[in-house]
């Protein structure tokens, strides 16, 4: 569900076609029948942006039917936890919780907790300071539980209720899957779920990029921890992500709200003191999250070396601060309001492939400088005199006064360093040749502006510059001028002790300032002194997980949690799945994987009172980066928007929410702005100006917004034209020619797109309504190879609370045969 | 002795002399048919690779020839790709080699109406000032009630995830000694 | 002197007997993604000429047919289910040279350009070929064709380059799913047979079968041969190919006049050689 993935992860796809070959089954719930549907036992066309009404149809299926695994419910879920006797479910309030601040739109979520005690998310929290400075913080096993799961505030009670009116007639209305064929797959999914078999969820941005985007993948994590096909083989939610790097960015971090290893950034709120800031960002909570101080010293000795001291709380103090959300479209409003003056992108093409690419141009438009580094000239490097506004005769290239600098970069294969995939697996890539002219790698850049900058600077004598100019840049160069040495950079990732030795692990990673580590996550990665995400063994020479293949994330545990694989006696669940278990000879866990558990700890092992971090969790608890070691059925801290997910409509949907008053997410981000218009919705006035479902997707034959993709002859011929896919009765309704031009029209933009007429689309029925859908892939531009309009252009800024991930997956249009007017776009 | 050899090889004289009337098997070959070479054995070296697409991760050998990139294809013996490349990964090739890369550094001025030529290092100096203009210019040293911020909210910088571990971490490393708050990749899109 | 052309009706007709092992490809469409990375691995490795971008409107098939700068094409065909008649179902097929048993381009090749390699395909020397384009009319497939600009003919060589230093055709290689396998062609067949039947039986795949499998079939069996989902003719394949013998004999005249000529030429340079 949410992923396209023959099409967008072929080679991936592999597996799933061999395991098909062995019995296996695929289910593709799409709202388009695609590649993947094509080659899936059964394609199930849903209603764009209605997944957690049909996942959660699913989980009140499998506790209506009584079809979860209950040995794995009460041992590694928190379904006996009773919750706060404050808390007030979506279905008590009618789509809200309890704690909404309508003024603030926001959430307290002090009513979410655990009865008797606060608790928090791993990755540290994100809810208001002040509910959790005060309280009890559960570390291990919660205050108050009922083993029988009868309390009527326990977790699986409230579970129960929250998900009772998900019916298979709801999942019907809500997301145009019949019932006949929701109760087979649900079916099927129980079938093939418990000691013997499991099943996987597969998603990709079909799930996220939604302003419930984090509930979604929330909705699917409670129904798999249901199913007790978390931490085993064959089980799991894989999300499939779209760039080489993007887990390896998102861990290393460039994220503005996380520094590497998901350590929280302090936000200006948080305390000056170093301690008290990781007590109440976890360190005082149970599982690995406990050691937050080890992970945050360790990577500030590595930022500041020598400078970083315990008099000056290790560089603590050199930290910047949050006020808000300061995410990527916080920064494009900035732009465009001119609070933001200069904006580096690195190989990255916004102008395209983020949404409402005609508020990004404005945004470049009215930056002062610009620096874009890349492999060829895409559009965010040509707006200023390549765009459809210069094109329109809108604006002229003289009236636009941004600097821009284009500087070439580095292919892979003209530098050397590791990529982290999306099952968190590092590889490294060995540099085959030189970069060509100017052409140079990020390090490059990034050490020799910091060179240069650190120069300056330190004539000035600015105590404002002391960040910067005790910051560690010290790196030994490949040569006299260039690179520094990736190696070198990625030992210091990975972290050593104070004899330089690299770290064993992250269990090794000290909070006294005795070791070095730029990511806690990473530490082991370079264990021996030797780089293991170089390691190439062939699979032909090592079993099936393949642990001397590069190294993943944390300590080369392939799959996470894998201690779920055992019983809460560390017997394997079934012989068929047998994975991680305990060896009682030898006093550990043992398997094919790095079992992710500490090695020795019995599976009957009782916390002494009074231990902290993992020390606090018991044998029996395999989530170990949670405060209580259990899979969260309900989630008291760590969403902003909900404990429990919640359907909720989009911004712009053609229905209205069969199952609440309340038709969106209430906490969703809105930018109510003159060059940001919403559609109306079903029930308001003006809707049935935008009567259609618009959805974007991306080609195999291309990658993301094309800048790797479109400036390529074998890929652009493959597929040369933007277009757009309708169903054959939408193409009657509208008069679409197939193989002619339509006109997609949003108040964003108008687009132009040749006519792809497919009963791949379905029309869906919602009683007496229709509602046809619009799908957009997403490559094109104005640059390469092959040109189009961009499909970005039409969707409007709203974003995800927690994520602050875009809605492009689901909004409303019209459609209208022709191509859009030329010299103006709307 | 060379015009002899020639004609040798002559597909018709072949046919005759090497009793392959028809002409159908291996006799009928050329000169170059015979001395025909994978490039990929004319290799000076096979480097080891991941695909730079998505985040699959596949194996790749870069086939080295004189200093340039001659083929790209899929490293058999890695246990997640198995060989195999994708459109896009079949295509890393041209994205590296192609000509319509862009090699040289351009500048754009404000209100310009064309790219400028400049060099590398003088472009690197340009970005240094504007950097360190824009930050002093901008800097928040507390917030109204005097909490320390220690950050300037006037710099943006976006992607990360088309590039290594290594350079995420030094550029996110040179942006917090800046106080550079909005850093931002993929991940976020 | 005179020769009796060699290619005379009366002499049966050609099938491979060489010695070594007979390679082909055996692809697989049932677990086709349509991906083409087929299409791109092997314009990589051959630097086929580009295609001119152009948008059908066919489903996802830009290439369209096989041809001289296209040696792989991936074919989509979007119809409703036939075994409900409800939803729809999307066949992909990745077509390639049949490298035909019965190769009626190499049979009316009056230069000798196209031969039969060491691995039993079929493989045209561009420097050989001079462009007359008969082999394009006795192709039964229409896969060989000439480039517009320089008249020689071109179609898939399986990667003869490839095979000679024991490495598999870029295409196969590529091939996400396996759809497109690569080996001996007795093994492949052995292969197919045992797949059709679990696309039959388990599958549900009622029509499904092997296209160009059969050593009686009228080239006498493929070099590169298909399971499909259904009858060739829905993925655009001709159902009964056959050896085109009538185009083929019009054309011994012209061919043994080209060899006489030629072969008088060469009896003239051995003359002269020799002194």
């Amino acid at each position: 569900m949410g992923s396209n993935m023959a099409e967008c992860h072929p080679v991936a796809f592999q597996w799933v076609v061999e395991a098909k070959q062995n019995g296996g089954k695929l289910i593709h719930v799409d709202p388009r029948f695609t590649r993947t549907s094509a080659l899936a036992d059964r394609h199930i066309p849903i209603r764009a942006g209605s997944d957690i009404a049909f996942l959660g149809g699913l989980i009140h299926y499998v506790l209506e039917h009584q079809r979860y695994f209950p040995e794995y419910v009460r041992s590694y879920t928190n379904a006996a936890t009773i919750i706060d006797e404050r808390f007030l479910d979506t279905e008590d309030l009618d789509g809200f919780f309890s704690g909404w601040n309508p003024k603030e739109r926001r959430y307290d979520n002090s009513s979410w907790q655990y009865a008797g005690g606060v608790i928090h998310a791993a990755a540290g929290q994100r809810t208001a300071p002040g509910a959790l400075e005060r309280a009890t913080v559960v570390g291990g096993s919660p205050p108050q539980e009922d083993p029988t799961l009868q309390h009527p505030r326990c977790v699986f009670q409230l579970l129960t209720r929250h998900f009772e009116r998900y019916t298979p007639e709801m999942v019907e209305k809500v997301t145009g899957v019949s019932r006949a064929a929701f109760l087979e797959l649900a079916q099927t999914i129980c079938d093939n779920s418990g000691r013997e078999r499991t099943t996987a969820f597969v998603y990709a941005v079909g799930w996220t990029q939604h302003t419930a985007g984090a509930q979604f993948i929330r909705t699917a994590a409670i129904l798999q921890l249901l199913l007790g096909n978390m931490g085993r083989t064959g089980g799991g939610i894989l999300a499939l992500r779209g760039h080489a790097n993007i887990q390896g960015a998102t861990d290393i971090a460039t994220l503005f709200d996380v520094l590497p290893g998901y350590i929280p950034v302090p936000k200006v709120d948080d305390p000056t003191d170093l301690g008290e800031f990781c007590s109440l960002n976890g360190g005082a909570a149970g599982g690995y999250w406990g050691n937050l101080q080890n992970y945050l010293v360790s990577l500030l000795k590595a930022y500041w070396g020598d400078a970083a001291t315990a008099d000056n709380q290790y560089g603590f103090e050199y930290l910047h601060r949050l006020t808000g959300d300061h995410s990527t479209y916080q920064s494009t409003l900035g732009m465009v309001d001119k609070t933001v003056r200069g904006f580096f992108v690195l190989g990255e093409n916004p102008a395209v492939g983020s949404a409402h690419g005609g508020l990004h141009r404005k945004g470049l438009r009215n930056l002062e400088w610009l620096v874009v580094r890349d492999l060829y000239e895409i559009e965010t490097a040509s707006f200023w005199y390549d765009s459809p506004e210069i094109a329109s005769g809108e604006l002229r290239p003289e009236d636009i006064d941004t600097e821009v600098f284009l500087l070439p970069a580095a292919a892979h294969t003209e530098k050397s360093g590791s990529f982290t995939n999306t099952q968190r697996l590092l590889q490294w890539h060995e540099q085959a040749v030189e970069p060509p002219g100017d052409c140079r790698s990020e390090l490059w850049f990034a050490y020799w502006l910091g060179e240069r900058i650190r120069r300056k600077l330190a004539q000035r004598e600015d105590p404002r510059d002391a960040a910067i100019l005790k910051l560690n840049w010290n790196y030994p160069l490949l040569q006299p001028g260039g690179d520094p040495d990736p190696h070198h950079v990625l030992r210091e990732i990975c972290g050593w002790d104070g004899q330089g030795t690299s770290l064993p692990g992250l269990g090794a990673v000290r909070g006294d300032g005795s070791t070095t580590c730029g990511c806690w996550i990473y530490a082991g990665a370079f264990a021996g002194g030797t780089n293991l995400t170089s390691r190439r063994r062939p699979h032909w020479e090592q079993n099936w997980v393949a642990l001397d293949w590069g190294w993943a994330w944390p300590m080369n545990r392939r799959i996470l949690y894998n201690r779920a694989s055992a019983d809460p006696e560390g017997r394997p669940w079934s012989e068929r799945k047998r994975y991680v278990e305990w060896d009682e000879k030898t006093c550990r866990w043992i398997g094919p994987d790095t079992p992710d558990f500490p090695l020795d700890r019995r599976p009957d092992f009782q916390p002494s009172p009074g231990a902290t971090a993992e020390n606090s969790l018991s044998g029996d608890r395999p989530f170990i980066m949670q405060s209580d070691g259990r899979g969260w059925l309900f989630a008291p801290s760590g969403l902003v928007d909900g404990p429990l997910p919640t359907h909720y409509e989009p911004q712009e949907s053609p229905l209205r929410n069969a199952l609440y008053e309340q038709e969106r997410n209430p906490g969703r981000q809105l930018f109510r702005r003159v060059d940001n218009p919403y559609h109306p919705s079903a029930g308001e006035p003006g809707s049935e100006e935008f009567p259609f479902v618009v959805t974007t997707y991306r080609l195999t034959e291309h990658h993301t917004a094309g800048g790797m993709s479109r400036f390529l002859s074998r890929l652009s011929q493959l597929q040369p034209e933007m277009f757009c896919e309708v169903s054959p009765e939408l193409a009657a309704e509208r008069g679409l020619r197939p193989g002619g031009w339509a006109t997609i029209v949003t108040l964003r933009a108008s687009i132009e797109a040749r006519v792809l007429v497919t009963p791949r689309v379905t029309a869906l029925k919602f009683g007496n309504r229709t509602v046809h859908q619009v799908g957009l892939p997403y490559h094109w531009g104005s640059r390469g190879l092959v040109r189009g309009d961009s499909a970005n252009d039409v969707f409007p800024l709203v974003l995800d609370p927690n994520v602050h991930i875009q809605e492009v997956k689901a909004a409303t249009c019209d459609i209208r045969p022709g191509r859009r007017p030329r010299g103006g776009i709307s | 002795m060379a015009i002899r050899r020639s004609l040798r090889m002559w597909p018709a004289l072949r046919q005759l002399t090497e009793n392959d009337l028809l002409g159908l098997g291996t006799a009928a070959t050329s000169e170059k048919t015979r001395s025909l070479q994978a490039r990929t054995e004319t290799a000076d070296r096979v480097v080891p690779s991941i695909c730079p697409y998505c985040a699959v991760g596949c194996g790749q050998l870069v086939y080295v020839r004189d200093q340039r990139v001659i083929q790209i294809e899929g490293d058999p013996a890695s246990p997640l790709s198995r060989g195999r490349l994708c459109p896009k990964g079949s295509a890393t090739k041209e994205l590296v080699t192609s000509p319509l890369r862009q090699t040289t550094v351009r500048y754009r001025r404000p209100h310009g109406t064309a790219w400028e030529e400049i060099s590398l290092d003088q472009a690197m100096d340009m970005i240094a000032d504007r950097l360190i203009k824009t930050r002093a210019d901008t800097f928040e040293e507390v917030d109204q009630q005097g909490r320390p911020l220690r950050r300037t909210m006037a710099i943006a910088s976006l992607g990360g995830a088309t590039i290594d571990n290594e350079e995420n971490y030094l550029w996110r490393k040179l942006m917090v000694g800046l106080g550079v708050v909005q850093v931002e990749n993929q991940a976020r899109i | 002197m005179t020769i009796s052309s060699p290619r005379q009706a009366s002499v049966p007709l050609p099938m491979w007997q060489g010695g070594g092992t007979r390679m082909g490809f055996f692809t697989d469409t049932s677990i086709c993604i349509g991906c083409k990375a087929c299409e791109v691995a092997c314009k990589e490795w051959n630097d086929v000429p580009d295609l001119d971008p152009s948008w059908s409107g066919n489903s996802y098939d830009n290439t369209l047919r096989l041809g001289a700068s296209s040696w792989r094409h991936v074919a989509f065909v979007e119809r409703p289910r036939p075994d409900t008649g409800v939803g729809v179902q999307w066949l992909m097929s990745s077509d390639v040279c049949k490298h035909c048993t019965r190769a009626a381009c190499m049979e009316v090749c009056p230069t000798g350009a196209i031969f039969r390699t060491e691995f039993g395909t079929v493989v045209v020397q561009e420097d050989v070929c001079n462009g007359c384009g008969y082999c394009v009319s006795a192709c039964p497939f229409g896969v060989i064709e000439r480039r517009a600009d320089d008249g020689r003919a071109f179609k898939c060589t399986l990667c003869y380059d490839r095979l000679k230093v024991g490495e598999q055709p870029a295409c196969a290689k590529a091939c996400p799913t396996q759809s497109i396998q690569f080996g001996p062609l007795d093994e492949l067949r052995e292969r197919a047979g045992a797949r059709l039947e679990v696309v039959k039986n388990e599958s549900g795949h009622e029509m499904a079968q092997l296209y160009g499998a059969d050593e009686t079939d009228g080239v006498g069996g493929f070099g590169a041969f298909f399971l499909l989902l259904d009858a060739p003719e829905v993925y655009g394949m001709p159902p009964a190919p056959s050896y085109q013998r009538r185009d083929v004999a019009t054309m011994w005249a012209a061919a043994s006049v080209a060899a006489g000529v030629l072969l008088g030429g060469v009896a003239g340079a051995i003359v002269w050689g020799r002194r």
